[in-house]
């Protein structure tokens, strides 16, 4: 499942929502991004996503389906928030469940490198030097491509 | 066709979408680019380097070979930066 929403999200519940009654499932993995205060040696005041409604919502999907194939989980969920955000606030949420840890793990890493690189957002962080967009780190693209089995779709 | 514009492009353009004719010559992503150009100095700067413009076509990540067509969505923006 994946969900694209300016609110807030409950990690216990949506746990608890995402594996309640499932038996099979052994390991739950919990990746959450948050907004970091400090970012290349400047305070960030609050930062804005910015997104593509519908294709965002359709690369989700996909990340999420090749992700499926690759491991065997039991379910997983993917919550990515969008508007105005301030410091410690949650911006992702991604669980992976498997009958065993090592899908889980995998599949969790998998799951944040592909979309940090293919998911529609953009970033504007709010410092004392006024507003500046976050630039792609090229870090993030070698994330990615070690997960690689199909050229990256860009 | 309908052309969309995201974070520092949509800035730098001025605005988040608009709605144009294409002329005949306009076949792919990349005339598509170049001829949004010379729309004015606006579109010129946010676009003049395409090592930092994505571009997708009716929501796919669509290459500067693609091929564009009247009735497509094309959104124009820089590398994602979500997560």
């Amino acid at each position: 499942m994946i969900r694209v929403q300016e609110d807030d999200f409950d990690v216990g519940a949506e746990i608890d929502g995402l594996v309640a009654g499932n038996h099979g499932v052994g390991a739950v993995v919990t990746f959450i991004g948050l907004v970091r205060g400090i970012n290349s040696d400047e305070s960030i005041a609050d930062m804005t996503l910015e997104h593509y409604p519908g294709m965002t919502e359709k690369m989700l999907d996909r990340i999420e389906t090749e992700a499926m194939k690759r491991w065997p989980l039991s379910a997983s969920l993917i919550i990515h928030r969008y508007g105005q955000l301030a410091p410690g606030d949650r911006i992702v949420l991604v669980i992976t469940a498997s009958a065993h840890r090592q899908a889980a793990f995998e599949a969790s890493e998998f799951l944040v490198d592909w979309l940090k690189t293919k998911a529609p957002f953009w970033k504007q962080e709010e410092t004392p030097d006024g507003a500046r967009w976050v630039t792609a780190r090229s870090s993030d693209d070698a994330a990615a491509a070690r997960w690689a089995k199909e050229p990256p779709d860009r | 066709m309908k052309i969309l514009y995201f974070a520092w492009i949509r800035s730098k353009v001025g605005h988040s979408e608009e709605t144009v004719d294409l002329p005949d010559h306009v076949s792919t992503v990349k005339d598509l680019l170049d001829w949004l150009r010379e729309r004015g100095p606006q579109h010129a700067e946010a676009l003049q380097d395409t090592s930092v413009v994505r571009v997708a076509v009716n929501e796919e990540y669509a290459s500067l070979d693609a091929p564009v067509a009247a009735g497509d969505e094309v959104a124009l923006f820089p590398p994602v930066t979500g997560g």
